[in-house]
């Protein structure tokens, strides 16, 4: 039985993870905020020491030791850009470890709980499993270990729902029986559907998924907390499952899509990407880097709109110097950045501070489009479907009413762009071939580079 | 088997952490979504203290070894998970937003 003390110390524990939720919700406490849930976990950790006096302690203490030392280096170390798939991986062992333990307590109870501890135990199992492997293979994807376009074969979701059923009817299994090899083969399933739902998705989409599964490993830890009576792991994982639920959804709302349509919207051939395949043989008027070097040098206003091929390029320093450069010829420099640019949504604005870019050029969706209205120049970095004005005026296209940049609205727009390949919404950018367009072709990083030598010469 | 009493307990417990869950995310800006979500990341490593709870009370070696793997891992998730979110956080300060911002 856990002493009272022990309790209260776990009550605090809680207390401080709500607070730092709610710290991490604003700019100016999100800092303490994490600082208090780290305190939070740390007294959690001590009184958990402390008051179950555990046999193994020393080995205990040595396994904690192992896993803070596999994990600080690295995210002392990791690249900014590569810091989604950290997360991912992050929040993958932890769904991992949600799943063992579940496992582990059904081995020690070999099915004497009650049928409601054991539906905790078989969605611990299963969530924890699909968590550690559809994180993991996000990881992969962001990694580009493999490919980041989706992934589909002949009756997927028939495999997929396959899949499904056999989990659910194992997890019935489990309440039923209570058996532990009964439990490992639902992990195993388990891990096969994490795959089979993260192989669909398109990189893009990626972070949504990640946010999606770190929301599926609260819950786990939750029904984890449950099984062993423990009510800090039980408030801990719902707080994360709750409020993990919620962000994914404001973060497909900023990308005007649905979850369900990330998920599997890649079962189905979007109507959009025929008329891309049309659109590819059209004329657009492409140019070198020393005429757009000129334009922008040239420019009283530039507004720079990055987006995801800057980050995959690791461009932000370069964007930086090619501000710099302009802004020492009098230019007047802005960024524009949508709310979901770069690999996560709010991802650009954690990259352009880390190039030191000052704050007060970064402009939100809200004050950049009046900004575009008045800039001789809008220079889009490796974005597309943010900028695509379709969103605004074709209401049969897949991503009609999704919040835009109006790019469209500057005098001149010029994409610096790898290829004429459309943006992951699979569909064609009309403003490509506006006349008033201008395209640089090129890694976005090596054509920043030419631009600044150009302008330096 | 527990008393019924208190599955009942744990279960209020459960429906209130949902709705504080929801209420305090709920009017984060887009710009904090990624910290956010990376700070709510490493919350749910504290299934450590579940692990720790395992390992302490494994009858056998093979049961012994795989929550020594949980402890790992759900330490790797919670430390890792927290230091990575405080270098996120870090480039956010320090560039003149407001007064006391600045000067570094």
């Amino acid at each position: 039985m856990t002493p009272t003390w022990a309790q209260l110390g776990y009550l605090v524990a809680a207390i401080c993870f709500v607070l730092a939720l709610k710290g991490l919700s604003s700019p100016r406490t999100a800092r303490t905020g994490n600082l208090i849930g780290a305190a939070g976990a740390a007294l959690a950790v001590v009184v958990v020491l402390a008051a179950d006096r555990p046999r193994n302690l020393l080995a205990i203490l040595g396994a904690i030791v192992l896993g803070s030392v596999l994990a600080v280096p690295v995210a002392r170390r990791v690249q900014m850009t590569a810091m989604p798939q950290l997360v991912a991986v992050f929040n993958g062992v932890g769904g991992g470890a949600a799943a063992l333990v579940a496992l582990l307590e059904l081995a020690e109870t070999s099915g004497a709980g009650g049928w409601l501890e054991l539906l905790a135990v078989a969605f611990s199992v299963l969530v924890g499993a699909v968590s550690f492997s559809g994180s993991l293979l996000t990881f992969a994807k962001l990694q580009e270990l493999m490919t980041t376009r989706p992934v589909l074969f002949a009756g997927g979701p028939y495999v997929f729902g396959g899949a499904l059923l056999v989990a659910a009817a194992l997890a019935v299994g489990v309440v039923l029986d209570g058996g532990l090899w009964l439990g490992v083969v639902l992990a195993v399933v388990g891990l096969v559907v994490g795959l089979l739902l993260v192989l669909p998705v398109g990189g893009a989409d990626v972070p949504v998924v990640i946010s999606l599964l770190n929301a599926f490993t609260g819950l786990t830890v939750a029904a984890g907390g449950y099984v062993l009576g423990n009510s800090l792991l039980l408030v801990a994982g719902t707080l994360v499952g709750a409020s993990g639920t919620l962000l994914t959804r404001m973060m497909a709302t900023a990308m005007g899509r649905s979850v369900q349509n990330i998920l599997f919207g890649a079962f189905r051939t979007p109507a959009g990407a025929v008329a891309a395949t049309a659109g590819e043989a059209r004329p657009v008027r492409s140019a070198g880097a020393d005429d757009v070097a000129i334009l922008l040098g040239y420019a009283r206003k530039v507004v720079i709109v990055p987006g995801y091929g800057l980050a995959v390029a690791q461009a932000q320093h370069t964007i930086h110097e090619l501000a710099d450069v302009l802004e020492q010829r009098g230019v007047d420099v802005s960024y524009a950045i949508h709310p979901v640019a770069g690999r996560m949504p709010g991802h650009m604005n954690v990259l352009l501070a880390e190039a030191d870019v000052p704050y007060e050029q970064l402009k939100e969706m809200d004050s950049a489009n009046p900004e575009l209205r008045t800039a001789d120049v809008a220079l889009v970095v490796g974005a597309n479907d943010v900028v695509n004005p379709a969103a605004r005026t074709s209401p049969g296209s897949p991503i009609y009413g999704m919040p835009i940049l109006d790019v469209d609205s500057a005098q001149a727009v010029v994409f610096l762009k790898r290829s004429m390949r459309p943006g992951f919404a699979g569909i064609d950018n009309e403003l490509l071939h506006d006349p008033k367009t201008t395209l640089l072709f090129g890694d976005a990083k090596d054509s920043l580079t030419k631009l600044v030598a150009s302008l330096k010469a | 088997m527990r008393p019924v009493g208190e599955g009942v307990a744990l279960l209020t417990v459960f429906v209130l952490a949902v709705f504080v869950g929801f209420e305090v995310v709920s009017k984060v800006s887009s710009t904090l979504h990624t910290p956010l979500m990376s700070g709510a990341n490493a919350i749910h490593g504290i299934i450590l203290v579940g692990a720790i709870l395992v390992a302490g009370n494994a009858e056998s070696t093979l049961t012994l070894v795989v929550a020594l793997v949980a402890v790992v891992l759900a330490t790797a998730n919670l430390v890792g998970g927290f230091v990575v979110t405080d270098r996120m956080l870090h480039m956010f300060r320090g560039r003149g937003r407001g007064p006391g911002g600045g000067g570094r």
